[in-house]
């Protein structure tokens, strides 16, 4: 079995679904004979022609827009935003129709739609292609948000999504895209919408994350396994609805938590971690939880970016106080 | 430039287009509009006795409602706004359904209808048109689909980017624009520098039409032309209907703070769409005096009993927020229906009468 990326993970399920399941078409902008800004959807528009791989005018409540209109109208339509910074002009169709068809239509329309964005920093990336605007979409009823940290759960979640009757917003990490291989079996990959991971096994503390935060994690861990140091990492994978009972199964084991975003802090969804970790796992604590996140401030120049993003070395201190206590 | 747009009409003197709808097709047109006025009146009473909540009535604006609705056939695709009862009652929403809406108790949709639910911020079903177009193009289906929205929805950044995608696509979609003047308190003059609002079409390469809005046998032309020019990859349409909003935009607003008076008694009398078409119809023989009479009767009663069976309808569960916002309820939001089911009961043991 090839070892692949992120990348061609998600382009070898788009592929395979659009040859099993006609109802699938991809729109977007750049998505069609230039395969996407970032390669994803290279080929298919070749494989597919101009009706199941759309270029859209560059106007993204537009492409949402009508992606909703198609998803009710009988197909399984996957629009791409182009980086999560270029969302906003959809959020008035995102907050004010995508989440809500369901319950204003009595159940009558469903809207089996995947909104795919790449989003998040850490890649020397121009002004505003570097924002995680998760919370937000976290936030809107209605909706189920879902972001994969490797090339299997890439593909096995996007499986998922395109199968699920209702809207799944698919977070890419750009950071992630082409950052490491691994084995992923031609076909359908089974990743159901919802269950988190445990990345890694370990006793003294958990630190909760997702998407590329994931490999500082882990880097982390490596760093304080040398000082026999055991951390437990919880890669989401499902932003919503969130695995809480993973999370609080380990937290209750370790006692201790710590929770890693890359998005801003304040009401950032690590609040909404710590807050399900004060419900469900309170009397296990034995210090108090900590978040380690990138600053309240506009996502600045990239020249500043590693110190606006969490770091190796805060995931460690925010770890050493939380077992110092 | 208007008169590069001329106005469609099809009844008065000032017809510029032959009468060719059915005599039965004129008659149910006729009839769902005295329907749709008696239940607005019927609504407005309801409303001020506090029975039914903050109501947009289409007073005036019956024939562009009507007409317009008649030229789709059942299988097409239709994104309301929320002045559009009377549209969507005629494409299949039942009318006991249409009522219950008005007094809250239920969804905007029910049944077997393609129709969305009415969309409440302005102008952002007008994409969900173009893609249910779209789809029914990818599926080979031969459907239309179209979209009501008003004047004031014109400068919404949506209608911008619908007619856009309806144009690239070249979308088998009927944008049907019911300019009645006003966006709430805001003239039409601060919606547009242009003379007209169909004048739009020509930028995005897509056909216009401006229609009589009053003249309910041309706004069922111009939609079932533009539904013939669709379905034969003609591309999509916008047509401005002209017309008038004769009531306040809903019951919480009261025009005599923005608008004089006497603009409406030239919109209530002469240019009535009712009135128009019952003249018409007589004049050509498809109407008399008694079966108009009959109508205006029956109409009241079918309002009246479906009002009554509405008020009577037993209040829908609470939970039923819940029920269909996934497919599958979620374990967490199985657990705030819980939460909820639990205020209840704790309401009902304390003897609260649930509102």
């Amino acid at each position: 079995m090839a070892e692949i990326n992120a990348v061609t993970a998600i382009n070898q399920a788009l592929l395979e679904m659009m040859q099993v399941d006609p109802r699938v078409v991809l729109l977007g902008e750049d998505v069609g004979p230039n395969g996407g800004v970032f390669r994803v959807s290279e080929g298919l528009w070749q494989q597919f022609g101009d009706q199941r791989v759309m270029d859209t005018p560059l106007a993204e409540s537009g492409i949402v827009g009508s992606a909703i209109g198609m998803a009710i109208g009988g197909l399984r339509p996957i629009a791409e935003i182009q980086f999560m910074g270029f969302l906003y002009p959809a959020l008035n169709q995102i907050f004010s129709h995508l989440g809500r068809v369901g319950q204003r239509s009595a159940g009558k329309f469903r809207v089996p739609l995947v909104v795919r964005i790449p989003y998040g920093g850490g890649i020397r990336a121009p002004e505003q292609h570097a924002d995680s605007a998760e919370a937000m979409l976290v936030h809107t009823p209605g909706l189920k948000v879902v972001v994969p940290s490797t090339p299997y759960d890439a593909k096995g979640l996007l499986y998922a999504a395109v199968e699920d009757p209702d809207p799944v917003i698919f977070l890419e990490p750009i950071k992630l895209y082409r950052l490491g291989r691994m084995e992923v079996p031609s076909g359908r990959v089974s990743v159901p919408i919802g269950p988190a991971r445990v990345a890694r096994g370990g006793r003294d503390v958990t630190v909760v994350t997702w998407g590329a935060m994931n490999h500082l994690a882990m880097e982390a861990a490596n760093e304080l396994a040398q000082s026999s140091i055991s951390v437990e990492i919880i890669d989401l994978r499902t932003l919503k609805p969130m695995d809480t009972k993973t999370i609080a199964e380990s937290v209750q084991k370790t006692g201790r938590a710590v929770v890693l975003h890359e998005a801003p802090r304040t009401a950032g969804l690590g609040g909404e971690v710590v807050a399900s970790i004060q419900d469900e796992a309170f009397w296990w604590l034995k210090t108090p939880v900590r978040r380690v996140t990138a600053y309240d401030v506009p996502y600045p120049p990239f020249a500043w970016e590693d110190w606006y993003m969490p770091t190796k070395e805060r995931l460690v201190r925010a770890i050493q106080q939380a077992l110092a206590d | 430039m208007s008169e590069a747009w001329p106005l469609y009409r099809v009844m008065g003197p000032e017809s510029n287009h032959a009468d060719r709808v059915e005599p039965e097709t004129a008659r149910n047109i006729y009839k769902d509009m005295v329907l749709l006025r008696t239940f607005d009146e019927k609504t407005i009473n309801l409303q001020r006795q506090g029975r039914v909540g903050t109501f947009p009535p289409s007073l005036g604006q019956e024939a562009a409602e009507i007409g317009s609705a008649w030229a789709l056939c059942p299988e097409d695709w239709m994104a309301p706004s929320y002045r559009d009862h009377g549209a969507i009652y005629v494409h299949g929403v039942p009318f006991q359904h249409v009522v219950l809406f008005a007094m809250g108790k239920g969804s905007s949709i029910d049944g077997k209808a393609r129709v969305l639910p009415t969309s409440i911020p302005i102008s952002s079903h007008l994409p969900h048109a173009v893609g249910l177009a779209m789809a029914a193009k990818t599926l080979n289906q031969e459907r239309v689909a179209i979209a009501y929205f008003g004047d004031g929805g014109t400068s919404e950044g949506d209608f911008h980017e619908a007619l856009n995608f309806a144009g690239v696509f070249r979308a088998p979609v009927i944008f049907f624009c019911q300019n009645n003047g006003w966006a709430i308190s805001v003239p039409v003059s601060r919606q547009t520098a242009t003379p007209t609002l169909v004048q739009k079409a020509a930028a995005y390469g897509i056909e216009g039409v401006r229609v009589d809005g009053n003249d309910a046998l041309a706004c069922y032309q111009v939609v079932q032309e533009a539904r013939e020019r669709a379905l034969s990859n003609q591309g999509p349409s916008l047509i401005e209907a002209l017309t008038y909003r004769i009531g306040p935009h809903t019951t919480a607003d009261d025009p005599t703070r923005y608008r004089p008076a006497q603009e409406l008694e030239r919109w209530r009398g002469e240019m009535d769409p009712i009135s128009r078409l019952r003249e018409h119809l007589k004049a050509r023989g498809g109407l008399s005096d008694q079966e108009a009479l009959t109508i205006a009767e029956d109409a009241k009663a079918l309002v009246n009993a479906a009002v009554e069976e509405a008020l009577n309808a037993p209040a829908v569960a609470v939970e039923t927020m819940f029920e269909h916002v996934y497919q599958v309820l979620p374990d967490f939001l199985i657990r705030q229906r819980q939460e909820l089911q639990e205020v209840l009961a704790a309401f009902d043991k304390e003897g609260g009468q649930r509102g």
